[in-house]
């Protein structure tokens, strides 16, 4: 077969990915997207243009070798399809699945110009579940540089400083607060997103090759201070997070039935509460649920209590309950339009897809309960958009008289996190800013602590999980600078 | 895995475990608390530390089986392990010489205030234990409260042992009869329990430190599940916890949050019953 030329390759179509109908997903927290087929794969991997000066690496915080490894693809090469992905990435089945691709590398592609870009996240996905599947081991890391390195937190930031290090051949142990590792990816994001097995195999394939050590259930600031960790290790980099939940300062937020997206997801993604009883935490949503926010994790929230609800009515239909006819309803509650919703385009238009009712220019003045304490209605003001504010966004203003009520069993806060506060717990030296996150040179991680390196959410405050191992990765390449510059260590 | 190196059965629901815990013990303090997991299918439940040996690396748990959890944890023995540990987590009790102080607990509370009373009797303190249980059965480690009490004063709600009396009472009579000797009160109980002692401590102007135990998932600050409604404000039992001025906890608040999930625990108790009673037809074939 000869290869196609340019323009043929620009008359093929960009290849959609099969998904879930809604209907039939909502009844189940399987994952919605499908994956590409073989051919489908191909036949996507055949539109790249193998640009010479490729301006969709430059849209990747990881600077993932992207015409490399689609070249390999649509060669037939998959194992080099995996080699070219891994010298930058080695989480692709996960980058693959929740990396904002439109906004990266399939933004600066040029076909995006001419109409629709490579699917570069679909294909990267696709090379990812392709090493999982086939248990493809990665590359064996350098010999050992006898240098400890200790990483808190395994979630995108803290992994992929870890890999990076580890690949260098220094001796790497995260440290994990909770009883298994990937820190948002599974107690944030919910399976039908992102399934937990492929998490867990991504995780550990990279931990096993690279002998690095996890330490779950290792609270850092409790457990061990930072300040123990560095007299045990010649580096520590801290990829913590931001997991403490924002609640609104509105009367009625301790009634029974208001939660925060963490505490609702996480009884959902982590403990797995949609198997109850067979798993042991609760979750519930009732009939009517407000999501207050309109970002990503808001989305999975609504979503996620879809699923709850359906799940629910149809086991009520299976035992012959004829309980209401009416399944439930997931709102998500938003002061500003449409325009400004910052969920990512895909997300809000699966939500919308499966049901979740928008109410937008809307925001919560209180929550009423019962006598007993729980949630009955949610009271909300009108909203119209003003003068744009610092942030560039139009700024809502309530409309006067405009007060009126929705009835809700449920009411959960997707309003941001900010860091967690115990790492901080004696660790002096470790500056900070007025909203908690660590002060660290964006390029090199480093804090104003010697020794210690920090990146992700724990210095932006909530972001993507690209970003995070972004600049996760930064860090390791200015860590590994320090760990082999004999200078540089013994002054450090 | 984290064995079970010790059991002993307290009561019919009380349990106390050693459990093997290296990462919690050599840093755990007074006051503490983890997070235990029992199985891969199981809950993330918030347990308070009753003593812990670093150069052993085991801490000592006690818990009441009350609900689907407890009771499978109660199930396990010594060579069993538990899925997950997580800890120490939460402040440690604030431990300096105050002087004279009472020490009140109530039921499965007498295990987290053992370590507290001991810490605070070494501090210098003068310390008065009130403990009681509801009969008799409920009622655990007398001896080692009195080993670190200056006074101790034992009572049960149905009189069955010692006192017939709620803990409250001998500890009116206390402040009483010694105005002003209290100078801090502890007290760890059930929450209607640390509710009336707060109440009951009140007109005294006694402060008064209670340790909440609310519905927690990660412990760490991150789902905000745990929260309490103060008179400035909303706090997490888990980071700005365990330990709470009692006078300023909005107790019905409390005591409405956390039977939120009552009709679930009912649920998965019958549930794990029925799995348990379960006899698969299979193994009724005779061979």
């Amino acid at each position: 077969m000869s290869p196609l030329s340019n323009r043929e390759r620009m008359q093929i179509k960009r290849h959609d990915m099969p998904a879930q109908e809604p209907q039939v997903r909502i009844g189940n927290f399987d994952e919605v997207a499908l994956g590409y087929s073989w051919d489908e794969a191909l036949a996507e991997a055949e539109r790249c243009l193998q640009c010479a000066k490729p301006h969709c690496v430059d849209g990747c915080p990881v600077g993932v070798q992207i015409p490399q490894f689609i070249k390999a693809l649509r060669e037939g090469n998959l194992s080099g399809a995996v080699d070219a992905m891994k010298v930058k990435n080695n989480l692709p089945a996960i980058c693959g699945r929740v990396c904002p691709q439109e906004t990266q590398c399939e933004a600066n592609c040029i076909l995006a110009k001419k109409g629709h870009s490579v699917a570069i996240g679909r294909l990267e996905r696709y090379v990812g579940d392709y090493a999982l599947r086939e248990q493809l081991k990665p590359e064996p890391p350098a010999p050992p540089t006898g240098r400890k390195v200790a990483v808190v937190g395994s979630g995108p930031a803290g992994l992929t400083c870890a890999v990076d290090l580890a690949k260098l051949g220094h001796k790497v142990t995260i440290f994990e607060s909770l009883h298994v590792p990937g820190g948002v990816l599974v107690y944030g994001i919910p399976e039908f997103r992102l399934p937990k097995n492929i998490i867990r195999a991504e995780i550990q394939t990279a931990a096993d090759y690279l002998g690095i050590e996890i330490r779950t259930n290792h609270i850092i600031g409790n457990t061990y201070t930072l300040d123990e960790l560095l007299s045990e290790y010649d580096a520590v980099f801290m990829g913590t997070g931001a997991g403490l939940p924002s609640f609104m300062r509105i009367p009625g937020i301790n009634l029974n039935g208001v939660m925060s997206a963490n505490e609702f997801l996480t009884r959902v993604n982590l403990m797995k509460g949609y198997r109850f009883p067979e798993y042991d935490t609760p979750v519930k949503v009732g009939h009517r649920v407000a999501v207050i926010g309109a970002g990503n994790v808001a989305m999975d929230a609504a979503r996620s209590s879809l699923r709850l609800q359906t799940l629910h009515w149809l086991r009520e239909q299976a035992l012959g309950k004829n309980g209401t006819a009416d399944r439930g309803e997931a709102h998500i509650v938003y002061r500003r339009s449409r325009n400004e919703v910052p969920a990512r385009e895909e997300e809000f238009h699966h939500a919308v897809e499966e049901g979740v009712i928008c109410d937008f220019l809307t925001n919560p003045v209180a929550i009423l309960g019962d006598e007993q304490g729980n949630v009955r209605s949610l009271r909300c003001i009108r909203m119209e958009l003003g003068e744009p504010d610092a942030s560039g966004r139009r700024s809502p203003i309530p409309i006067e008289g405009s007060e009126f009520e929705m009835e809700m069993d449920t009411v959960i806060f997707a309003l941001g996190t900010s860091p967690n506060p115990i790492v901080f717990n004696q660790a002096a030296g470790l500056e900070r800013t007025k909203h908690g996150t660590v002060v660290a040179d964006p390029e090199t991680g480093r804090t104003m602590k010697a020794g210690v390196w920090a990146g992700g959410d724990v210095v932006t405050g909530a972001a993507t999980v690209i970003s995070a191992m972004g600049a996760g990765k930064r860090a390791a390449a200015d860590m590994h600078k320090f760990l082999t510059d004999r200078e540089l260590f013994d002054v450090g | 895995m984290y064995k079970i190196l010790e059991k002993q059965v307290l009561s019919d629901v009380t349990k106390l475990m050693v459990i093997e815990a290296p990462h919690v013990a050599r840093n755990a303090r007074a006051g503490q608390f983890v997070i235990v997991i029992a199985d891969a299918q199981g809950e993330r439940i918030p347990l308070t530390i009753a003593d812990h040996d670093p150069q052993r690396g085991t801490i000592t748990l006690i818990f009441q089986e009350v609900g689907k959890s407890t009771m499978a944890m109660g199930t396990m023995n010594v060579g069993d392990g538990f899925y997950s540990v997580a800890g120490p987590l939460g402040h440690p009790t604030e431990i300096e010489d105050y002087g004279t102080v009472a020490c009140v607990a109530g039921g499965v509370g007498i295990a987290p205030m053992y370590p507290i009373a001991r810490d605070l009797k070494a501090a210098g303190n003068h310390v008065i234990s009130i403990i009681g249980a509801r009969t008799k059965q409920l009622l655990f480690w007398e001896d080692k409260m009195r080993a670190v009490s200056d006074e101790l004063i034992v009572c049960t709600d149905d009189g069955s042992y010692k006192r017939k009396a709620l803990v409250t009472e001998p500890l009116k009579e206390l402040l009483t009869a010694r105005p002003g000797e209290v100078a801090k009160v502890w007290a760890i109980g059930p929450t209607i329990m640390m509710k009336f002692v707060s109440l009951t401590t009140r007109p005294f102007s006694v402060p008064t430190i209670v340790s909440l135990n609310t519905i927690m998932i990660d412990g760490t600050g991150m789902c905000g599940g745990c929260r309490v409604a103060m008179t400035d404000g909303a706090k997490f039992v888990c980071v700005d916890g365990p330990e709470f001025d009692g006078h300023m906890v909005d107790w019905n608040n409390l005591l409405s949050r956390i039977q939120y999930y009552k009709a679930e625990e009912q649920v998965a108790i019958e549930h794990w019953q029925q799995v348990r009673d379960h006899a698969c037809n299979l193994d009724k074939v005779p061979a």
